[in-house]
């Protein structure tokens, strides 16, 4: 992190010089356009000063030709603009499939970071460069926004919903992280770092943390102290719908629509049961509201992902 | 102070009338001395003084508000005031500048004095519905200053849920209120125009022959009266979720935070223009008037108006690119609006195309015409920055966003109000102010606006975000350019308040039309009577008629 004045931040992934490259552009364009209007202005001001011995024959009141010349000009360079920066957006919408998933939970007034295999940080965040990272992030109270300036890319994280946001760092080093949507007292103190390794050094780091059960592990522990199992286990004699193989499956509800379970309806279904009713099954499922926190939801996510078509509800991860 | 010295200032009008020898004229500035007096007129002119004098003391406090935000962001660390107080501050600088500074500012003011007279009306439509409009604005307004003497609000100008509706402690409530009143005075003021400007004008004044400040303050009007109802139904939806815990926005009560954005941008964005559209017809009023030529395509510049209006209603989602909504919405939004900066591109074109072979003198009001020009080119080039969806994820929420709209809203509205003042004073006051001074303070405005926010772009792609109380170091270089620039303003805003109460007892007598402007305004006297015309007048002139031979006269 440099001193002094700065132009540009560090930059940390493609996109993040791609972003760089149309905003250079964009800064050429203007210059230009900016430099030749106050050009114009100051030699007519000059020119057609009140005294000056300039000609005046025929003062021009409009120019069909010219007005609409300069409606078409900017037109079109405004239409090739939006298409660069849509093209440049869409890219960073996707995730690449094989990405390496973390979750993030941000509150005030701090971001949590929960990793696959259980390590938890709090205000940092380390990941492998040259990987696609994928975050899948949730607010346990206000909007947040996780802003990485050397990535060129931020995601507000809203409450009620997951947000996603991926990168592929390609620099090994230390970028600041930033809550960019104002959340209260301590907005401008929600700050941390993230910690971009090669992957080698990943690895040793990730390995350093795995004494801790894995986010999968932990939530089944959950599923099962919660009582989840009383009625989702395949033995149990509850007809409560069978959750393995459930993430990305299409699901028909009662009221005739269908929705793709992705996080989001997971964790609505655990905390407004009654939204969605999937047909065919009562609507007897309790809410578990105020039971379990985000980065619980999270885990049980994670253990439900985890199940492959072959388990049935209730196996170990 | 302000109030103080120019009631006296007008009370003692007499001696004023006296001292330069001219015969006691009755004017509007003469009916009644009393406070009673003008807090009771019907007179579009007399409220136009009221709103001003009201106007100007909000735009003081949330200036004052602004130094301290500076101040504070001088070091990177907390030393001048606590987080909390931080976050009232740059609420109370928001909701102060939007609702009691900006969108009153020019149609309350200059709209209210110089549309009838220019449209050749003796008042209008609804004096008594105007007089309204004011006592609501001042209704909202202390309900505001209420709010902010019990302690402030720490929402953001932009309340937004579900930190507004559940996790603030602060005065939300109040302060919604106070937004909510003042709304229904800018209903009732655009209601009040648009019936004026349909009914009231000049025998033979037909649409293209009413000058472009008339149309830019219709087509304010027509957005006001069809956007502020959408913020007054946010504003009680969100009152309803804090009072009474309904679920609309908060998601543990089932609603949705994003829809509460989705509503108060489709008010906010639109109102934005509410601050510049008025801007653009004053300065389509004093570049003609300083160049001695008519505005170069007119037909082009009204309908570019309009076009500005109906497009604004239709890009509030570019505010919301990172917030989740979807893909294709933001591409939607995105397109949209980039085309609605080619008409304001076209009215950039045309008002330079007016100086073209024109014979130009460079008073006050057309110091700040042009450097409006030079500042909304420069805010509007870089909201295609903002259109730029990829450009948009990096900088959205950072100081460049800051920088954008206030070279958009201080750059081009407040110019353009400081304009109007110059411009018109000689008409509301009927006296001359001190020229080489107000040069002086268009200058000092300049340059201490460019060296406030310019750099403010640097740091916004730099990454700094907005709304931070501490901030890293290396931001550091940029934010102490930013806060010396504040000072180098501060002083030009000063410095009219001096020089013009000082004009109100010591000016040079104002004639009818000191300016040899066009227009139905100057053809009654400076001050105008209270009926504003003598004889109802003819308006079947066309709009600009100059004649770029003959300069204006000093």
């Amino acid at each position: 992190m440099s001193q002094g004045l700065t132009l540009l931040p560090p930059s940390a992934t493609a996109a993040a010089r791609g972003t760089d490259l149309l905003y250079l552009c964009l800064v050429g364009f203007s210059t230009l356009i900016a430099a030749t209007f106050i050009i114009i202005i100051v030699i007519f001001s000059y020119r057609y000063r009140r005294n000056s011995r300039a000609n005046r024959d025929n003062p021009p009141s409009h120019a069909r030709g010219l007005e609409a010349v300069w409606t078409i000009a900017p037109l079109l360079v405004f239409l090739a603009l939006f298409v660069w920066a849509a093209h440049d957006y869409v890219q960073q919408a996707k995730a690449p499939k094989d990405a390496l998933q973390v979750f993030i939970v941000a509150r005030q007034w701090m971001w949590k970071a929960e990793h696959m295999n259980g390590r938890r940080e709090i205000n940092e965040l380390h990941i492998p460069i040259d990987t696609p990272v994928k975050l899948l992030m949730a607010s346990q109270d206000v909007i947040h926004s996780f802003f990485v300036p050397a990535f060129r890319n931020k995601r507000d994280v809203v409450p009620g919903r997951y947000s996603t946001l991926w990168f592929q760092a390609d620099r090994p080093g230390e970028y600041l992280l930033l809550c960019a949507e104002y959340c209260g007292t301590d907005h401008a103190e929600m700050k941390g770092r993230i910690i971009a390794m090669k992957p080698e050094d990943y690895a040793r780091w990730e390995e350093r943390g795995a004494l801790h059960p894995g986010l999968a592990e932990r939530g089944y522990a959950l599923f099962r102290r919660h009582g989840c199992m009383g009625c989702h286990a395949a033995a149990s004699s509850v007809h409560a719908p069978e959750l393995s193989g459930l993430i990305g499956r299409r699901v028909h509800l009662s009221d005739g629509s269908s929705i793709t379970a992705d996080e989001t309806y997971v964790h609505d279904s655990i905390m407004e049961p009654q939204k969605d009713i999937v047909n065919g099954y009562e609507a007897i499922m309790p809410s578990f509201k105020g039971q379990l926190n985000e980065a619980e939801i999270m885990a049980i996510i994670e253990y439900i992902r985890s199940l492959g078509p072959g388990q049935i509800m209730g196996d170990r991860p | 102070m302000i109030t103080r010295a120019s009631r006296t200032a007008f009370a003692s009008d007499d001696m004023g009338v006296r001292s330069s020898g001219k015969p006691t004229a009755s004017s509007y500035l003469h009916d009644g001395y009393s406070l009673w007096s003008w807090i009771s007129s019907h007179d579009h002119k007399r409220i136009a003084i009221l709103y001003s004098l009201s106007i100007t003391s909000f735009f003081f406090i949330g200036a004052m508000a602004a130094g301290l935000i500076r101040m504070e962001l001088l070091t990177p660390a907390a030393d001048v005031v606590d987080a909390d107080t931080y976050n009232r501050l740059f609420t109370a600088h928001g909701v102060i500048m939007v609702w009691m500074f900006l969108i009153p500012s020019i149609p309350s003011v200059f709209g209210n004095f110089a549309l009838p007279l220019m449209i050749g009306a003796r008042d209008l439509a609804f004096p008594r519905l105007n007089l309204l409009s004011w006592y609501l604005y001042i209704g909202g307004g202390l309900f505001t200053i209420a709010a902010l003497l019990l302690g402030g609000v720490d929402t953001g100008w932009t309340f937004y849920t579900p930190y507004s509706s559940i996790f603030s402690n602060t005065h939300v409530i109040l302060t919604l209120l106070g937004v909510l009143v003042v709304g229904f005075s800018s209903i009732l003021t655009g209601l009040n125009f648009i019936v004026t400007v349909h009914t009231l004008r000049a025998p033979g004044m037909g649409w293209f022959k009413l000058p472009l400040f008339v149309w830019a303050i219709y087509a304010t009007s027509v957005i006001l009266v069809l956007a502020t109802p959408v913020l007054a139904i946010t504003l009680l939806l969100l009152a309803a979720e804090r009072v009474f815990g309904i679920g609309l926005f908060n998601p543990a009560l089932g609603g949705d935070p994003l829809l509460f954005q989705h509503l108060f941008w489709f008010y906010s964005h639109p109102a934005v223009y509410i601050m510049i559209l008025p801007a653009m017809g004053v300065a389509s009023e004093i570049i003609p008037c300083f160049a001695r030529k008519r505005v170069f395509g007119y037909k082009f510049m009204a309908f570019a108006i309009i076009g500005i209006a109906v497009i604004s209603f239709l890009v509030w989602g570019h505010h919301m690119f990172v917030s989740g909504q979807s893909v294709y919405a933001s591409m939607v939004f995105s397109v949209l609006s980039f085309m609605v900066a080619v008409p304001s591109a076209i009215k950039v074109f045309n008002w330079t195309a007016t100086l073209y072979k024109a014979s130009i003198t460079f008073t006050a009001p057309m110091l700040y015409a042009l450097g409006f020009v030079i500042l909304f080119l420069q805010g509007g080039l870089t909201g295609l920055f903002l259109a730029s969806l990829s450009i948009d994820v990096h900088v959205t929420d950072t100081y460049f966003v800051v920088a954008h709209f206030h070279y958009i809203m201080v750059g081009g509205a407040v110019m353009a109000y400081m304009g109007a003042i110059h411009y018109w004073w000689p008409k509301i006051t009927g006296r001359m102010y001190a020229e080489s001074w107000a040069r002086v303070a268009a200058l000092i405005i300049f340059a201490g606006f460019n060296l406030t926010f310019f750099p403010q772009y640097l740091l916004g792609y730099d990454g700094m975000p907005r709304r931070y109380h501490t901030y890293p170091e290396q931001f550091q270089v940029l934010n102490i350019l930013s806060s010396s620039g504040a000072a180098v303003l501060a002083i030009g805003y000063l410095l009219p308040i001096g020089y013009l109460l000082w004009s109100l007892r010591h000016g040079k007598p104002a004639s009818d039309n000191p300016w040899q402007a066009t227009g139905l305004e100057w053809t009654t006297p400076s001050p105008p009577p209270q009926h504003n015309f003598d004889q109802i007048p003819n308006g079947a002139a066309e709009p600009y008629d100059y004649i770029p031979e003959k300069g204006v006269q000093e």
